[in-house]
């Protein structure tokens, strides 16, 4: 009875748990974030992850290089391309392995568009997670252009596997020079729009500006990477400071803000969209003649020895780290995924906001849960 | 910075007595199985504290012991000429007898890359420092090093299993799990 009375007392706030996800179509997958609220303050986010672990690091340890190649494809799987690549380089690198010219400038169109297509979704779905479904029809209608180059070329529209170590597993289809040209002049006049459609709204940049501010000093102690990071002033581009393939061989600007917020974030990325039609263009007109695969044994064994090879995803800085003694599996392999790293900074930034915010914040972290979960 | 002035730097951080020990090895000798024949001379230089390793990897490693490890990272981010504030990869190893971490580093002001490997023999109750509160970074891949090797860090503020259930047996990266069920060995 005692309980009664200070109920009837005073209506006292107090911080309680909810549950958001594992279904909730804002969480991007299975995610379950545990949320420790006070009205709709949000006090704390503790993310509940491991719904789609399927141990990729430990089936690699018994799995053959070329095999690899295909889980990478299962961890983010809207970079699939850039994923395969860093397998490929990293074993490249081991055996001490020359690719041909024209691999090389294959593999970084291939993988800027693959960046583009991916920020594509993050785009629909973005516009989508505040309210505003257009956006969803939009992005897709765009990144389906992209889809069926691939389909033409490397036989699949997610699961690429078209990198292998050596080379790419075969040369472009006819067409492909020609469809990635018409995509751009297609896409230079789509951009604009997108502006137009979001960026420009107003009910958008009041539910994303000063938002969920990361500063410079956060970010790298977090490790973040990717557009998260460069949104914050964090200059951390990979195709910058550890060029590969032939991003040494293109002038583009590393897109950077500084005011940490959603809507920087936002920005970073259409700005990525530029940038990587830019190096696509550079590019496409200059594809070398030659071979499209250097011969390897069909048992690659990587020297003894440990390599670490980092490529910039859609998402930020994905590293490889191997270890090898000598057999035909790794003794040990480590995938340092860039969504891992950006979620840990969501607690922080999320805290003090309302739940609203934290829709909008965890559209422009981008995760993708696979990534995560490994 | 080059190698050669960074490995310089780290020595004069730790004086050891015996100034010969700290010497640079030009032997990866991490994924062998450390019983068997080793040199005599690298007996010896296992005890010092810090060991530093080139070959086998392109970046400089350092091999620590845990007594002087967090001491060691501390200084390496907080000194002004190392600075590695970037803490991108920390991967849990179970190298045979030891089990041990590597954490690799980078310094968004200077560019250069350092790998610091810590190591500990016990298997049954592993335990070495966190470094939490010099990375924030840490405190999520700490928990996933605990999750699939065991490795328990010392004042970590939330150290429970990160993507397996709280109530799975054993730790699945290391080389002595078994699963007759789920594993598929070739």
């Amino acid at each position: 009875m005692e309980q009664r009375t200070t109920i009837d007392k005073s209506f006292k706030s107090e911080p309680y748990q909810i549950n958001m996800g594992p279904q909730h179509p804002a969480t991007h997958g299975v995610l379950n974030l545990l949320l420790t609220i006070d009205g709709e303050i949000i006090q704390k986010v503790e993310p509940d992850l491991g719904y789609i672990h399927r141990s990729i690091e430990k089936m690699c340890e018994r799995d053959s290089y070329q095999q690899i190649v295909h889980l990478t494809d299962r961890m983010d799987y809207l970079s699939s391309n850039i994923n395969n690549e860093a397998v490929c380089l990293v074993v490249e690198n081991a055996l001490e392995l020359e690719v041909p010219e024209r691999v090389k400038v294959i593999r970084t169109i291939i993988g800027e568009l693959t960046r583009i297509s991916s920020h594509c979704l993050w785009w629909g779905i973005m516009g989508m997670d505040v309210g505003a479904l257009t956006t969803f029809f939009y992005g897709f209608r765009d990144r389906e252009l992209i889809n069926d180059i691939f389909e033409e070329t490397c036989g699949a529209r997610l699961t690429m596997n078209y990198n292998v170590p050596g080379g790419l597993m075969l040369d472009i289809h006819p067409n492909f020079i020609k469809r990635v040209k018409k995509f751009i002049a297609h896409f230079k006049t789509k951009i604009p729009e997108y502006d137009k459609l979001l960026t420009e709204n107003i009910i958008f940049q009041k539910r994303t500006k000063g938002i969920g501010i990361l500063t410079k000093e956060d970010a790298i102690s977090f490790g973040a990477s990717g557009p998260v990071a460069r949104a914050s002033g964090y200059s951390c581009d990979v195709r910058k400071y550890h060029p590969y393939s032939a991003l040494d061989k293109v002038t583009f600007n590393e897109a950077l803000r500084t005011e940490g917020d959603t809507f920087a974030r936002y920005k970073v990325r259409i700005q990525e969209l530029w940038e990587s039609l830019s190096i696509v263009e550079q590019l496409i007109d200059n594809i070398p003649e030659g071979e499209h695969r250097v011969k390897t044994n069909a048992v690659i064994k990587l020297p003894k020895g440990e390599y670490y090879q980092k490529v910039e995803t859609a998402r930020g800085e994905l590293g490889v780290y191997v270890i090898s003694t000598g057999t035909k599996s790794p003794y040990r392999l480590k995938f340092r995924s860039p969504g891992f790293s950006n979620l840990s900074l969501l607690s922080h930034i999320a805290k003090g906001g309302k739940i609203g915010d934290l829709v909008a914040i965890m559209a422009t972290i981008d995760l993708v849960i696979p990534d995560i979960d490994r | 910075m080059t190698n050669e002035a960074l490995q310089g730097i780290i020595s004069s951080w730790f004086p050891n007595p015996d100034a010969d020990k700290v010497s640079e090895i030009t032997e990866n000798s991490d994924v062998e199985d450390g019983s068997e024949e080793q040199p005599e001379a690298q007996k010896s230089i296992n005890h010092s504290l810090l060991e530093f390793i080139e070959e086998g990897s392109q970046f400089l490693n350092v091999l620590v012991q845990p007594e002087q490890f967090y001491a060691l990272m501390s200084q390496l981010k907080t000194n002004e000429e190392t600075c590695f504030d970037y803490l991108f990869c920390l991967s849990g190893v179970d190298w045979g007898e030891d089990l041990g971490v590597v954490y690799h580093l980078e310094s968004t002001i200077h560019r250069h890359i350092i790998v610091v490997k810590v190591k500990t023999e016990d298997r049954e109750n592993p335990n070495l420092d966190s470094v939490c509160d010099i990375w924030y970074t840490a405190e999520f891949h700490e928990r996933e090093v605990f999750d699939f090797f065991g490795i328990k860090f010392n004042n970590h503020p939330n150290l429970k299993r990160l993507f397996l259930t709280e109530d799975w047996v054993g730790f699945p990266l290391r080389k002595d799990y078994v699963d007759e069920i789920n594993m598929v060995i070739k």
